[in-house]
This record gives C-alpha cells, sequence and structure tokens, in this order.
C-alpha cells in the first residue's frame, strides 16, 4: 500500500492498551515537505501515534509507512528525525558527546558529523557550551540540543512532539523561526503541539485527533471557518445599552458582558503568569482579526448614527458604565451587523467599536474535541 | 551515509552503544571496585582460617573477577535507560533492539576482560603460575560474552529502577559463588551441590581457569568449552526473546 508519494501514509492505524483504544483505525497522508499538525487534547492518542510513526511501540493494527518503507523499520528510522517533549539526551555526556553518539548511530562518516554538528550547535546557540555536561544545561537548551540531535542525519522527515513547550517566549520565537527554516528546505514536519496560534501560523494541513479517532483534517483556515463557525464580534456604544435588549437581537447566540471578559481576560493573565496557560493557547483569543471600526458611528448607509434623545442617557435594566461593552458571539455576522446598525439607529446609540472576529483554529479545535466528548 | 541495513549494518552501529556504556557506565569508579574489591573481598572470607595454599585459591579469584564486573552493570543499563528516557532515543534511532543488546553486552564483556588483569597480576604475584596462557585468554573472553549475556535476562522485566534488577542480579550472582566451586574445588563440594553445579555457567568458567592455572579440572575442557558457548547461545536467544516482548511496556 505504502506509495513514495507521500512522506508518511497512515491507513487504519489502531493501538491498544489492554482495553483501551488508544488510536482507533486512523487514516491520513503526508505530503513530501509539508508541514503537517496533529492537534489533540491530552490523552487523546497524539504521543501513541508519533511513537508507532517513530517504531518507539508497535501498532495492534493497519497500516503505517515512512517514505514508502514500514514505519518502524531501520530504514524509516535512518530517513527520519525524532524530537520528543521531553530531553532525551545523555545527561553524562557532553552536547558533543551526544551528537557523536547520534553521528556513530546514524553512521555518518567522521568529518562530515563534525562539520555539520559544528553548524547545528552554532545554529543552535550551544557552540560555547558544547563541552559542558548536559545535566548543566537550562530546559531552553536541552530542548535545542535534543533537535540538533533530531537534525544531525539531515533526516527527510521530522518528528516533533511540543517542540515549544516550556520554552520562555525568545526561545519560542528561535524555534518557530528555525522549523520555518527547516520547512523553506524542503523537510516534511509532522508537528504536535497544543498551541493552536502556533499550528494555525505553521502547519499548511492539521489534523484533529480525538479520543483516538480523526475528527477533522484540513488546512488551518478551512478548519477554522468551517468548524469553528461562530464569529466573535465585540462592540461598544457610546451609552450604556440594555443587555437583555442586545440579547434579544437577531443573530445573536450568547452575549458576554463587560465584566464577564474583563474577568475572563484577569483569568488568562493570571494562568500565563503561573505557566498555566500556554502563550496564545487555548482561550488565548489570538486569532487573527478582521477589524471593523466604527468609531464616529457610521451606519450601514455610511451616515453618523444620532445621539442618544433619551434623558440622562440611560436605558431601562442598565446598572452600571461597563454595559457599554459587549462581546456578541454569531454564526451569521451579516445578520447581526444589520441587527446592530438598526439597534443602535433605533436607540440613537454610536458604536465606537465594532470588531469582528472570524472563528479561529482554537474556535475549531475546541469545538470538535467537546463536540465528540459529549457524543461519547 | 552508510545505506546498507543488513547484520554487518547493525554491528557496526552496535559500537556505538559499546562507547556510549563505556564512557557513562564503566569509566566510574564503583564499577571498577564493585569488579575489583568485592572479589577480593570474599578472596579473604574464604582464604582465612581454612588451610588451603593460596595459590589454590587464585582460579576462583580470577573467575569471580570476571563474573561480577560482566554482571554489574549490564542488568542495570535497560532499567537506567527507561528511567532516564534515553532508551527511548535509541529505539528511535535506526536501532535494533538486539543490537542495542549486543551493543550492552560487548561493553560488558569488554569490562570484564579488562578488569580480569587485576586477579591475574595478583595471582602471579603470589606465584601462581599460568600453565596454558591461550586457554586462560579463551576462558576469560568466552566467560565474559557469556557473562555480560546471561546478565541480559535479568534486566529484562520491564522496570524503569535500576534497584529492581540489581535486587534480581544479587538474588541470582550470589548462591552460584556457593555451587560452581569457586573457591572450594568441585570435588569437594558437598553432594546436593555438585549435583546442581552444572546449572551454572560459573561452574565451567572456574573449572577452565583452574585448569589453565595448573590446577585439576572436574569436567573435561570439551564439556566446559561447549556448556559455556551453550549457555551463551540460550541467553542470547532468551535475552532477545524477552526485551523484544517487554520493551514496549518499559516505554
Amino acid at each position: 500500500m505504502a506509495t513514495e508519494d507521500y512522506a508518511i501514509e497512515v491507513k487504519g492505524l489502531t493501538k491498544l492498551f489492554g482495553q483501551l483504544v488508544a488510536v482507533d483505525h486512523i487514516s491520513f497522508q503526508v505530503n513530501r515537505g509539508e508541514f503537517f499538525g496533529f492537534l489533540g487534547p491530552n490523552g487523546a492518542g497524539k504521543t501513541t501515534t508519533i511513537r508507532m510513526l517513530t517504531g518507539i511501540i508497535k501498532k495492534d493494527g493497519g497500516e503505517a509507512s515512512i517514505m514508502g518503507y514500514p514505519a518502524g523499520s531501520i530504514r524509516a528510522k535512518q530517513l527520519s528525525g525524532v524530537m520528543p517533549e521531553l530531553s532525551n539526551a545523555y545527561m553524562d555526556l557532553t552536547a558533543w558527546g551526544n551528537l557523536m553518539l547520534m553521528a556513530e548511530i546514524y553512521r555518518i562518516p567522521g568529518n562530515q558529523a563534525k562539520e555539520r554538528a559544528e553548524s547545528l550547535l552554532q545554529q543552535l546557540g550551544l557552540y560555547e557550551r558544547k563541552d559542558s555536561l548536559v545535566s548543566t544545561y537550562s530546559m531552553g537548551m536541552r530542548k535545542r540540543l535534543v533537535l540538533s540531535m533530531a537534525l544531525l542525519s539531515n533526516p527527510q522527515i521530522l518528528f516533533l512532539d511540543e517542540p515549544t513547550s516550556g520554552l520562555d517566549v525568545q526561545s519560542v520565537r528561535f524555534m518557530r523561526a528555525l522549523l520555518r527554516n527547516l520547512k523553506q528546505e524542503g523537510k516534511t514536519i509532522f508537528l504536535t503541539t497544543h498551541n493552536m496560534d502556533e499550528a494555525a501560523e505553521m502547519c499548511e494541513r492539521v489534523a484533529i485527533i480525538n479520543h483516538g479517532k480523526m475528527v477533522a483534517l484540513d488546512s488551518p483556515d478551512k478548519l477554522s471557518i468551517t468548524a469553528g463557525r461562530v464569529y466573535l464580534v465585540d462592540v461598544s456604544f457610546d451609552k450604556p445599552v440594555s443587555k437583555e435588549m442586545l440579547s434579544n437581537l437577531s443573530g445573536v447566540n450568547r452575549l458576554e458582558t463587560a465584566q464577564a471578559i474583563e474577568a475572563a481576560d484577569r483569568l488568562r493573565a493570571q494562568q500565563a503568569m503561573a505557566g498555566v496557560g500556554r502563550p496564545g493557547g487555548m482561550g488565548g483569543g489570538q486569532g487573527k482579526m478582521q477589524q471593523t471600526q466604527m468609531a464616529g458611528g457610521p451606519n450601514s448607509t455610511g451616515t453618523t448614527i444620532q445621539q442618544p434623545k433619551m434623558g440622562a442617557g440611560k436605558m431601562p435594566g442598565v446598572e452600571t458604565s461597563k454595559d457599554h461593552r459587549f462581546r456578541l458571539y454569531t454564526d451569521n455576522t451579516t445578520l447581526l451587523v444589520s441587527s446592530l446598525v438598526d439597534f443602535s439607529r433605533a436607540n440613537s446609540l454610536q458604536m465606537n467599536i465594532l470588531n469582528i472576529r472570524p472563528p479561529s483554529l482554537e474556535d475549531a479545535f475546541v469545538r470538535l474535541t467537546e463536540e465528540k466528548s459529549r457524543e461519547k | 551515509m552508510k545505506n546498507s541495513f543488513g547484520i554487518i549494518d547493525q554491528i557496526i552501529r552496535s559500537w556505538a552503544i559499546v562507547k556510549k556504556d563505556m564512557k557513562i557506565y564503566y569509566s566510574k569508579g564503583p564499577v571498577v571496585l564493585m569488579g575489583v574489591m568485592f572479589p577480593a573481598f570474599m578472596f579473604l572470607a574464604f582464604a582465612f582460617g581454612r588451610n588451603m595454599a593460596i595459590v589454590s585459591l587464585m582460579p576462583g579469584l580470577i573467575a569471580i573477577s570476571v563474573f561480577f564486573t560482566c554482571s554489574a552493570i549490564a542488568p542495570i543499563t535497560m532499567p537506567w535507560e527507561t528511567q532516564a528516557r534515553t532508551l527511548e532515543r535509541l529505539v528511535s534511532s535506526p536501532l535494533a533492539i538486539w543490537t542495542i543488546l549486543f551493543g550492552d553486552m560487548l561493553a560488558s564483556m569488554l569490562t570484564g576482560i579488562i578488569i580480569s588483569i587485576v586477579p591475574i597480576i595478583i595471582a602471579l604475584a603470589v606465584g601462581t603460575t599460568i600453565v596454558n596462557p591461550l586457554m586462560l585468554l579463551v576462558a576469560i573472553i568466552l566467560g565474559s560474552v557469556c557473562f555480560a549475556t546471561a546478565s541480559l535476562i535479568i534486566s529484562s522485566p520491564p522496570a524503569s529502577a535500576p534497584q529492581y534488577s540489581q535486587m534480581i542480579s544479587s538474588f541470582v550472582k550470589f548462591p552460584l559463588i556457593f555451587i560452581s566451586g569457586v573457591f572450594v574445588p568441585l570435588s569437594e563440594l558437598p553432594g546436593f551441590a555438585r549435583g546442581i553445579c552444572f546449572i551454572s555457567p560459573l561452574t565451567y568458567f572456574t573449572d577452565l581457569t583452574r585448569y589453565a592455572t595448573g590446577g585439576e579440572n572436574y569436567f573435561s575442557i570439551a564439556v566446559d568449552l561447549l556448556a559455556i558457548i551453550g549457555f551463551t547461545v540460550a541467553s542470547w536467544v532468551i535475552a532477545v526473546k524477552l526485551h523484544n516482548k517487554t520493551l514496549p511496556k518499559r516505554i
């Protein structure tokens, strides 16, 4: 079944741990030179799949091939580089010692190995510390070393398991830039990550796995639109507005007040400070913004929305000044924007801000994985 | 990069494992001490208070040194590497499981051979005559391969704690000293010990060493050599099968 047209070809791949079906008949192909994301919540089967593809564990069913060779075969391993989530370099060896060990295992001729090791260590900023024991390295340095070990044999396929997790911002940027360069060099990259922004930014296609089953496979943009569905609209009025009236508008699926938005932002900031959240990860809300700023309040016909006629500028049911700002969720932006314009006109309101954010990959991910979880 | 993927290719790759094991495990002081000091203490324990010529105990000292050195690290390499996650690194690289085991065995064997020089020097110093140096060399090489291979079986249970394998190792090794005619010649062992001594590869190795140093051998040389080779082959087959079975449970 294996064809050399694909870098990775998987058909009905299955793994059981006792009664648990960890990976359940998944199928997909990764093209040569493609940057492919493999996403899923914790325990979904990502690492099990990557371990089967790299020959660390054996499959219980189905087929998988790497560059036309059976996954796990010596030939397939020779063509692959693996960077696991946790460092697995030898702590009692130096960086140079680890690289030379890999060179001998991959049978890279001596001079070639030394040149490549030097180049990689310089490129990854480890050259000055090449003779230090790995046990003295920081987490970021260990990650970079493990990547250089994976790259030493100049593999055609790279398996990267959470390459940026636990790294500081500078290291994350450095790692992403490096991965982009590798992609440009024509390497096939198989990436697992929890970071949706990273996947959306770097991957040409992403597969989403949940409870061992594939639930989606497409480009991040297409997945965001088709599976994310719900658009997020931030709106701010020049005067307080009743939450109830706004939530009754056509096109509004759900509404959040300014207080709720601020509370969510505070929680997110606290999580980021505590290292719980991942940069730009779940709930990060840092998707690409399609911003339609309506400061000055042009309505749909281009005219300025009139100032309110009501006395004291307050509507019934309005309690605080924070009732100026809302976040609306909709699956029909045209209808919602039209409703908002009509609402503003009818109530003599001016929209200071109208931000429309399309669904992100994160929205699609959450929707797909939650839907499947509910179905179970 | 070489593109042949046969047995020879794997044997060449296993040399990387040998070098790695030598650097990380066998060059450490405690390992060397275990191979030299422990047999020395055992030797002294047997030598004192008994009316035996020191020279007659030398084959036992050589045998036990090789035995303990070869079985010191091999049983714990796999659990150790499981714990450090480096086993995962090796398994995802172009190495067969048997290649990793072969490398571990070679490293253990080489250390055993090198360490055997120490008791040989001691033996020569106390007046032992090596009447058949070639046989002694053959015995040490074959014995080292045999003990190192047998130790791989002990490392096969899928435990990640080296202490677990260490415990099994001690549980197996110590009784063998007493039934293998190490310090007491086989002919002088009690009946039950003589009845079961044939199950220990150390018996045949000690017998060969005794022969090479001018002592009286219990079995014929052919039996000793065939028994050691037989134990080695059987241990290798069992070790590879067990590790193939248990490795997925480790990682």
